[in-house]
């Protein structure tokens, strides 16, 4: 084998390889789509139960991804989980009375949190909050109110 | 009797204390050989060329057709499971992250150890039986600078190379295999997968895998050659030897490197 040749092989694996990283980066990680670039503001919401969400859960707004779930804590006077979101700059057009609810993709998915728009003109900005919140629904807490509505009903 | 019992316990003692030497030694190898001077950096580059094309093209076509069928069975297996459940769709899922985390460096590294490590045995081997070591003593060319280094360093760079062309054609043979036998949507294997799979947790520790794996094959390897005895039978029993360690460290490794990355 030539010395031409095999150097030309061996630059070919290392684009072989470049290209496999290139892949591995986009197509499978789907990097350039997770991270978003432009500036976000953070908006203050407070939850009884967030059982499940994780910081960096999807925040949604009509199904549309707007922002990410930045820090759960909890505020120890109320009792309740503090959850700071993350929302898009450009997305300028939430109202204040907006509802915040926890919800789940598909019946086992993730939890994210999804928006709806309330009837307010005014508009979310930094550190504004969010005072209409729903939480989890908690798969066995339902179950348990359905066996035990079964059980009042056998013993009538 | 007593003596017996005693020389159990000699022997117990001198083989501890050897592997230890052994591992020793094979630390001193690895520092020594990054470490020597080399005023001729375009002789290096050339070497490295070379051995780059023997270690990675050469494994280039096993690592691609394991790779290929691999890929192949984890989505038909993962089909079976996953049907039961209607969840077809996040094969892509599945089969990415375990590729990606699990099977690319690991089965990668065991291939490499078998087509590559123990070529390099049996070459530093026969360099040492032939007495082209001592030769090149001779000359005031010292063998670690000229044939470990370049044999080294171009694992070092191959083994990451050939796991992530491992993981590209597995993700494509499975994504062949789902979307064109099992008929799975092709927009929701995509999607599933790239929802789950993270760049910076998932790709990227997958390659410090590979990393480390490559060290620690080429390590190996060179130092069985470098260390055996240099008879037929010796090399024999040195080519032995390399795989079978490189492939136990390798697995005994991925379980620590995975409970520093994935575990909590």
């Amino acid at each position: 084998m030539s010395k031409t040749k095999m150097e030309f092989s061996v630059g070919l694996l290392l684009c072989l390889g470049l290209l496999a990283f290139v892949f591995m980066a986009f197509r499978v990680s789907g990097l350039a789509g997770s991270t978003s670039t432009g500036k976000q503001f953070s908006v203050l919401a407070y939850f009884d139960n967030v059982s499940g969400l994780v910081e960096g859960a999807k925040v949604t707004f009509a199904g549309v991804t707007v922002g990410r779930v930045q820090s759960i804590s909890i505020e120890p006077k109320t009792s309740k989980a503090k959850v700071l979101l993350a929302i898009n700059e450009q997305t300028n057009y939430i109202s204040t009375d907006a509802t915040a609810v926890v919800q789940t993709a598909g019946i086992l998915g993730e939890k994210y949190i999804g928006l709806t728009q309330g009837a307010e003109t005014e508009v979310l900005h930094a550190g504004s909050e969010i005072f209409d919140t729903q939480s989890s629904l908690i798969l066995e807490d339902l179950i348990g109110k359905l066996v035990m509505a079964f059980v009042k009903k056998d013993d009538k | 009797m007593i003596n017996g019992v005693m020389q159990y316990f000699v022997n117990i003692g001198r083989t501890s204390i050897e592997s230890v030497q052994a591992f020793g030694r094979m630390g001193v190898l690895c520092w020594q050989s990054l470490t020597q001077r080399n005023t001729n950096m375009k002789q290096e580059l050339t070497l490295i060329i070379a051995q780059l094309y023997s270690i990675g093209v050469l494994s280039l076509l096993i690592i691609a057709l394991s790779g290929l069928f691999i890929g192949m069975v984890l989505a038909l297996q993962g089909y079976t499971v996953l049907s039961r459940f209607g969840a077809t769709e996040a094969l892509g899922q599945l089969v990415s992250l375990s590729l990606i985390r699990e099977l690319g460096p690991v089965v990668a590294a065991l291939l490499f150890a078998g087509r590559a490590g123990s070529a390099l045995t049996a070459e530093v081997g026969f360099m040492k039986a032939t007495e082209q070591l001592s030769a090149l003593e001779m000359m005031a060319v010292h063998p670690l600078t000229y044939i470990i280094r370049p044999r080294l360093i171009a694992g070092i760079i191959a083994m990451p190379i050939l796991a992530l062309i491992f993981n590209m054609v597995a993700i494509y043979s499975a994504w062949y295999v789902c979307v064109a036998l099992l008929h799975v949507d092709s927009g929701s294997f995509w999607a599933n997968m790239q929802n789950a799979v993270d760049f910076r947790l998932d790709v990227v520790n997958g390659l410090i895998k590979s990393l480390c794996f490559g060290v620690v094959v080429t390590l190996i390897a060179l130092y069985q050659g470098y260390e055996s005895i240099p008879t037929t039978e010796g090399i024999g029993r040195a080519t032995t030897h390399s795989v079978v360690l490189a492939s136990i460290s390798v697995l005994g490794l991925d379980f620590v490197l995975t409970a520093f990355m994935f575990g909590t």
